[in-house]
């Protein structure tokens, strides 16, 4: 291994740190408006919601296996240590998702079960979320490692605190899919996805205050970063801009804005995501390998940086397309009908 | 009970992958040729291409969701169950799998959405646009995940050092010694798989005196598609099992269940292999055949087992089984498709009742040899997972109990049980109902908004309640 001549790594951390977060956004409210599907009132509804993430969710979750796949191809030590430690979240997510998948075709094709298909789509999207939150709560308390190994139990992940943050997981993507289907549906289905968006909004800020008392609290190093002496002034904004997002998304959500409600549930994952990042900076495996320990050789780097460089623009444009040949409402006669 | 996770491991890999290659396997040609539908529409305006391809669509949707759900769990497999594997190989492999994400996954999934849903929403051309996108998609696909595997295969242009494997010349990691030959092999596989697929289903309307102007139209493209390609997959698998010799000797010796290096040597048609005894039975061999075959020449030596401590032979049971499996296949396709020659030139292809019928038992034929080839070739690369350079054995994940994968493996086992055979039921019913889509095409309207919410559509709730 020669000593990198160029240090690749905070491009690396941008593009994966970008590729998660927007895994987090599509997917989330793809997943939410998976769950919320489970309240809606009746068949004509339930056609419409789930005909509002139709023709995207293959993309969304694409996204998922880009940030599986970066991660391995970017910090490969971070992959190989994480994925083995959240084994059973990660399967139960991997089945979640089959069900949630499959149930698109399924539930109009096969028409004689479109119950049991209901309940694998709004079941495995909740299923999923979870699973989703308790690898965030497992990554953020840390793992047992030895050498370039986890070392501990495949069960050591499930603890009170990933527990809570699968919850508020869980509520975090409701809030999207309301945002979305707020976007995405009118008059009355509109006014129920804004009804739900106030519950979820409720648990998401209870969550987001939780979160941010329990991780200090658990975690000396954390507490550290945000209460010492000057940063407790410089990190202020975030917990101030996210109070006002939260006030904000209240409003719009009791309002008429239609794209209000998604884009403050972005900024609310924009904060927390921030947040988060903020705490664990910057470690890759928290309180074990930095960004820089767990980074593959530069080599690696650069060949597959070229790239995405060139690629990234080129696939946000596409997808940027096929979500404006479906843009505005979600209509009756295209999709699953 | 002692639960090994290496074995379990190895059990859930073959699990969760053996029912996902089916998918690319009829997803990859099918994905072509729904292109060539929507390109023929387009440049024809024949509306039976139009017919057809509304169809296939529809069957599409169904296999490439499954692709899709079923594919997402792959790469984790890679970390949860192998992550020492992944340790060792990331810096080499991983962009490989990275650039199969960037190049081929976007593709597929922001087109496919379009290519469902979007006829009534963006002009004919921009239609067959997406579905050109989704085609190239699958073959990019194809393309570098074949390439990750030919370098497990014929590992190339890597150092080593502590333990792990660094990149040293891009080229030739992702142009490994058998990645040309089994890209070519595997990506014509595909094709076959899905022809004979599209032949069965044609045949079946053919009997049925269904949809027939649709089924001829299906059954002579098909037909004339296989005409080139089984023989030119023959040849390929020639040229492939030459770069096995080469290249893996002891799979080729696996293969064939040799177990002494000879010259002239012979071709076991059937045997029996017993690897404890180093010897087989039941032989039913063709004398200096082997050689002939496998080095083109009456003379040439061909290595046996027994070269190799036993720690570093694969089994030899299965790519022997797995192998002829997949050449008989290979060579009833030939009966068949020389069958069609001598019908279509007497001009009795659509109305031959045995040769539709054959046509129809033929439409799995094409899966079959896919799973027997990629049990070949994966079990003979055995007992490593780089090929001379790392043993499975050292692959597998330490943190994992055999409980854990216990557990994972009833998880998968349960839950493809359902979604595979309900998947390919739905997709025999499709099939069944035929084209049966309205004979006008809707028009294409520009890209805008919607002239009227979904709501204020009294059809569309009866149309759900059918």
């Amino acid at each position: 291994m020669t000593p990198p001549v160029l240090d690749f790594v905070p491009l690396w951390t941008i593009i994966l740190g970008f590729g998660v977060f927007f895994y987090v956004l599509l997917d989330g409210f793809d997943l939410g408006v998976g769950m919320l599907y489970g309240f809606a009132p009746d068949l004509p509804s339930r056609n419409l919601v789930m005909n509002s993430v139709a023709p995207v969710w293959d993309g969304n979750e694409t996204w998922l296996v880009l940030g599986g796949v970066g991660l391995l191809a970017a910090f490969p030590l971070a992959f190989v240590i994480i994925l083995p430690a959240v084994y059973f979240p990660i399967l139960i997510m991997l089945l979640a998702l089959i069900f949630r998948g499959v149930a698109f075709e399924f539930r109009y094709r096969d028409a004689e079960h479109r119950t049991f298909w209901d309940h694998a789509f709004c079941y495995g999207s909740a299923i999923a979320t979870f699973a989703q939150g308790i690898v965030l709560g497992a990554f953020i308390q840390g793992f047992h490692t030895e050498g370039r190994e986890f070392a501990g139990s495949s069960f050591d992940c499930f603890t009170p605190f990933s527990m809570f943050t699968g919850m508020a997981l869980t509520f975090g993507y409701g809030l999207l899919g309301a945002g979305w289907l707020v976007l995405k549906t009118q008059g009355e289905l509109q006014d129920w996805a804004r009804q739900l968006g106030r519950g979820c909004l409720v648990g998401v800020l209870i969550a987001i205050a939780v979160v941010s008392l329990w991780t200090p609290l658990m975690q000396p190093s954390i507490a550290q970063r945000w209460f010492s002496w000057p940063n407790v002034v410089f990190l202020s904004p975030v917990p101030i801009i996210t109070a006002m997002l939260a006030l904000w998304e209240w409003h719009s959500l009791r309002g008429r804005s239609e794209v209000a409600p998604f884009a403050g549930a972005i900024g609310l994952f924009v904060m927390s995501y921030i947040g988060i990042a903020i705490s664990l900076w910057p470690m890759i495996v928290p309180y074990q390998f930095t960004l820089w320990e767990a980074a593959s050789s530069a080599s690696t780097q650069a060949f597959l940086l070229v790239g995405t460089l060139f690629l990234l623009p080129i696939i946000l444009m596409y997808t940027g397309w096929s979500y404006w040949v479906f843009r505005g409402k979600v209509r009756g006669d295209i999709g699953y009908h | 009970m002692n639960l090994d996770p290496l074995l379990l491991s190895r059990l859930q890999f073959v699990w969760v992958i053996a029912w996902h290659i089916l998918l690319p396997a009829f997803t990859v040609g099918l994905a072509s040729y729904i292109c060539v539908l929507e390109g023929l529409h387009f440049a024809t305006g024949r509306e039976i291409y139009f017919r057809l391809s509304t169809f296939w669509i529809k069957i599409f949707a169904v296999s490439f969701g499954m692709g899709v759900v079923s594919g997402i769990v792959m790469p984790f497999q890679f970390g949860t169950n192998w992550s020492r594997f992944s340790d060792a190989t990331a810096n080499v492999l991983s962009p490989l799998l990275a650039y199969e994400g960037l190049t081929a996954f976007f593709l597929e999934s922001a087109f496919l959405g379009v290519l469902l849903f979007g006829r009534k929403l963006v002009p004919r051309w921009a239609h067959f646009v997406a579905a050109l996108m989704v085609a190239f998609g699958t073959l990019f696909s194809s393309f570098w995940i074949l390439a990750t595997n030919s370098w497990m295969q014929t590992p190339a242009g890597y150092d080593i050092a502590d333990g792990r494997f660094f990149p040293g010349d891009w080229l030739q990691i992702i142009f490994s010694p058998s990645f040309p030959y089994r890209l070519a092999h595997t990506v014509v596989a595909f094709y076959i798989t899905t022809g004979f697929v599209v032949a069965g289903v044609a045949a079946y309307y053919l009997r049925r005196r269904r949809f027939v102007d649709e089924a001829r139209t299906m059954l002579s493209m098909t037909l004339w598609l296989l005409t080139v390609l089984v023989p030119v997959q023959i040849f390929l698998g020639d040229q492939h099992g030459l770069n096995t010799l080469e290249y893996q000797p002891a799979k080729l010796a696996a293969i064939e269940a040799h177990w002494n290096t000879q010259n002239r040597v012979e071709l076991n048609l059937f045997a029996i292999p017993d690897e404890a005894a180093e010897t087989n039975h039941y032989v039913l061999s063709v004398p200096v055949l082997g050689s002939l075959i496998l080095t083109h020449d009456p003379n040439g030596a061909v290595r046996g087992l027994k070269d190799w401590p036993r720690a570093d032979r694969p089994p030899v049971a299965i790519p022997f089984f797995a192998f002829r499996a997949m050449v008989g296949i290979g060579l009833l396709m030939l009966a068949l498709i020389a069958a069609s020659w001598w019908l279509r030139a007497r001009r009795r292809l659509f109305d031959t009742t045995w040769f539709l019928w054959s046509c129809m038992l033929a439409s799995p034929l094409g899966f079959l040899a896919v799973l027997a080839g990629w049990a070949t070739t994966e079990v003979g690369r055995q007992p490593w997972t780089v090929y001379g350079l790392l043993r499975t054995a050292d692959s597998v994940s330490p943190s994992l109990t055999g409980f854990d994968v216990v557990l994972s493996l009833i998880g998968f086992a349960v839950v493809y049980l359902i979604m595979f055979p309900v998947g390919v039921a739905l997709m025999a019913r499709l099939a069944r109902s035929g084209p049966v889509e309205p004979a006008v095409e809707p028009d294409a309207v520009e890209a805008g908004r919607p002239q009227r919410p979904v709501q204020a559509l009294p059809s569309s709730e009866e149309r759900i309640s059918s």
